[in-house]
Parts: C-alpha cells; structure tokens; sequence
C-alpha cells in the first residue's frame, strides 16, 4: 500500500479545480498517481500524459492562449528537464504557468537518486525569478494555490508550488 | 532531377488556406517566411523554445476542439521533442495539423549545416498507426483514421537528397487532413529551403 495521502490529493486535486484549472498535464512519479487518477476520472479534465515533462510547459502555453486555465504536475527532476521551455517559452511570451512540482529529494528522503535534485530545486526557482510556495499541511492548501495562480496571472509569469513530503507522504517518520 | 520545392513556394500556395485557422510555427526561418507573405492576428511564430511548437499545437487544439489548428515544425526542432510524438498520437485531435518542413539540416545555423540523423516518419511509425499516402492512393485515409501520414515522397529512407514530394500531393494531403478533421497526422513536407 502506497502511503502517498489520497486524501491530502484530493485536496490539491479540489483546489485547482476550485482555481478553473481544466486542463493537467503530467507524467506519473510516486507522489503523483492519486492526483493524476483523480483528473484521470474527473470528466470536466483534460489530462495530458506526457513523454517529457517540458512538452507541458508547450501545452499549457498553447491552452492559455487558447484561453483555457491549466497547470502541470510533475517531479522537480521533471522541472529540471523543463527549464529551457521554462525560460525561453513561458517566460520570453509572458504564460502564467502554474507548476506543481512534488519536491522529492529533502528532508526524510530514503531514495538515494532523489536527493541531488532535493538539494537544487529551490535554487534553480530562486535564480530562475519562479515565485513558490510550499504546500505542507492541507490547511493551507487551497489559499496557496488560489495564490499562485492569482499571482502568475497578474505578472503573466510562471509561479509554482512545491508539493512537500509532509503532505504528500503518510508513512511515519 | 526537377527543380526543388522551396519552403517558401510551399507556404505560399497554402497561405490562402490558413486564413481561419490557427497557424503556430517554430522559429527562424520557417516563421520568416510566414511572415514574409503577410502577418495574420492568427499567426503564433514561437521564437525558441525549440522543439515546443508541436507540444503548444496540441494546446490550443485540445483548448479549442472547434478550431483549426496548424502547426509548421521542422525537422530539427521535431528531433528535440520526439517523445512529443507519442503525446500527440495517444491523444491525436482532429482539429491539428502538424506539418514538418524536412531540410535535413538546421538551416538557420547556415555556417553549421547538419544532417539531421533520422526520418521524423521512420522514428514516429512505432507510435501511432500509419496512414502513409507515399503513393498517393490515400486508401487509409478513411475518416476516423488516424496516425502519421507523409505527405513527401516516402517514409522510407530515401535514396537521394534532397527529394523534395510534388506539390500538388502536399496540397491533396493537406486538404484531405484539414477539412476531414480527421485525427492527428504528422504531414512530412519535403522541400527544400531555397
């Protein structure tokens, strides 16, 4: 049995939905599955699978434009992978993207090939100018993303939000 | 052998044609040329982010199912987001054309040509079902059908380059994808840049 929280999903997955969000992309990692199974069931979704996680990047770019809200679900190595769509896409033609990206790799991390990106994912944010916040307790969930999102459609500017263990991750320490 | 479709001829019999659709393309040249023939409000020209025009395409195709969409992509910006091809196979709306302008070479780097290293239709086969109209006959292009079609001479590895597909078989292909609003289709074009 996965202990990733269903129902701390369900209230990430209710609070884009709360925000307009019509349209996911994603591509699966551990922390994700409830959250990619929940827009995989919910017919008001259009879920995009990806080969990569930067054709995301492309994707929500294009549903924008197209006037559709959307985000992307993806691993911070995913956001690694994305940079260049991030920088020379979204950021050159001002997309409001919003980013979840699970931040595997920190504190309590048991797989060893998580960590170098655990280590690096809020700095490349930081150099990147990326606003983010971190969803920790499900408390603070919906005004977080409600924030984010609020944010990067007012400085037409990618904003993202880090899904951390603490949320995401119900095995005891 | 006969003179060479230039990419730009190649636009410009189609221009008409993109009118009411939106028309989204990759940098340098391809977008120059474009623009060159005359700005449209319904023209997207993505200036970097190489390899994501396909990937904003499929966007805008699934935000707005009731529009036409095209993409013009080249075969060097394909190459940086193959795995894109198997996105937009599994979810292949009708409403998106993607056309590959294939030089077989980053022509915007003039000083640096290349040969790209694979035939985009030889690499995207595996991933969706072909409908490859090589010879013309079209005869699994029923409606409904889908997958990636060459709109040049060949899928196969051809035996000279460049070969560049006849136009009229560019526009029949053309024609047939758009208003059939058929499934999503990689249209291989064959020309050559000048």
């Amino acid at each position: 049995m996965s202990p990733v929280s269903t129902i701390h999903s369900r209230v990430v997955y209710d609070a884009l939905t709360a925000c307009g969000i019509r349209l996911l992309s994603a591509l699966p990692e551990t922390w994700l599955v409830h959250l990619i199974r929940l827009a995989e069931e919910d017919p008001d979704m259009i879920l995009v699978r990806l080969a990569k996680e930067e054709e995301g990047v492309g994707i929500s770019a294009g549903a924008h434009l197209a006037g559709m809200r959307s985000a992307m679900l993806m691993q911070n190595h995913g956001f690694l992978a994305s940079i260049n769509g991030i920088v020379s896409g979204a950021q050159l033609y001002r997309i409001p993207l919003l980013m979840l990206i699970s931040d595997r790799g920190t504190m309590g991390e048991r797989d060893p090939w998580q960590t170098e990106g655990g280590a690096v994912t809020e700095a490349v944010l930081q150099t990147l100018r990326i606003p983010f916040a971190r969803l920790e307790q499900p408390g603070h969930v919906a005004t977080r993303v409600a924030q984010a999102q609020t944010l990067a459609y007012a400085a037409n500017k990618p904003a993202a939000l880090l899904l951390c263990r603490d949320l995401m991750w119900e095995e005891p320490a | 052998m006969s003179p060479a479709l230039t990419r730009l001829d190649a636009l410009g019999a189609v221009y008409d044609r993109l009118a009411d659709l939106t028309v989204v393309t990759i940098m340098g040249a391809v977008a120059a040329e474009l623009q060159s023939l005359g700005h449209r409000e319904n023209f997207f020209y993505l200036q970097h982010a190489m390899g994501l025009a396909s990937s904003m395409g499929l966007g805008i195709a699934l935000a707005q199912p009731h529009r036409g969409v095209v993409v013009l992509d080249g075969d060097g910006s394909l190459l940086m987001n193959l795995g894109g091809l198997t996105t937009l196979a599994r979810y292949r709306p009708g409403n998106l054309l993607h056309v590959v302008f294939d030089n077989e070479s980053l022509l915007s780097a003039p000083s640096i040509p290349r040969r790209t290293v694979l035939h985009a239709a030889q690499v995207a086969e595996p991933f969706a079902d072909i409908a490859d109209e090589s010879d013309g006959a079209g005869s699994r292009d029923a409606p409904g059908d889908h997958g990636v079609a060459t709109a040049s001479s060949t899928a196969r590895p051809r035996q000279s380059s460049p070969m560049p597909g006849p136009l009229s078989r560019v526009l029949l292909a053309r024609d047939r994808h758009v208003s059939a609003l058929g499934k999503h289709r990689v249209v291989r074009w064959a020309a050559s840049t000048r």
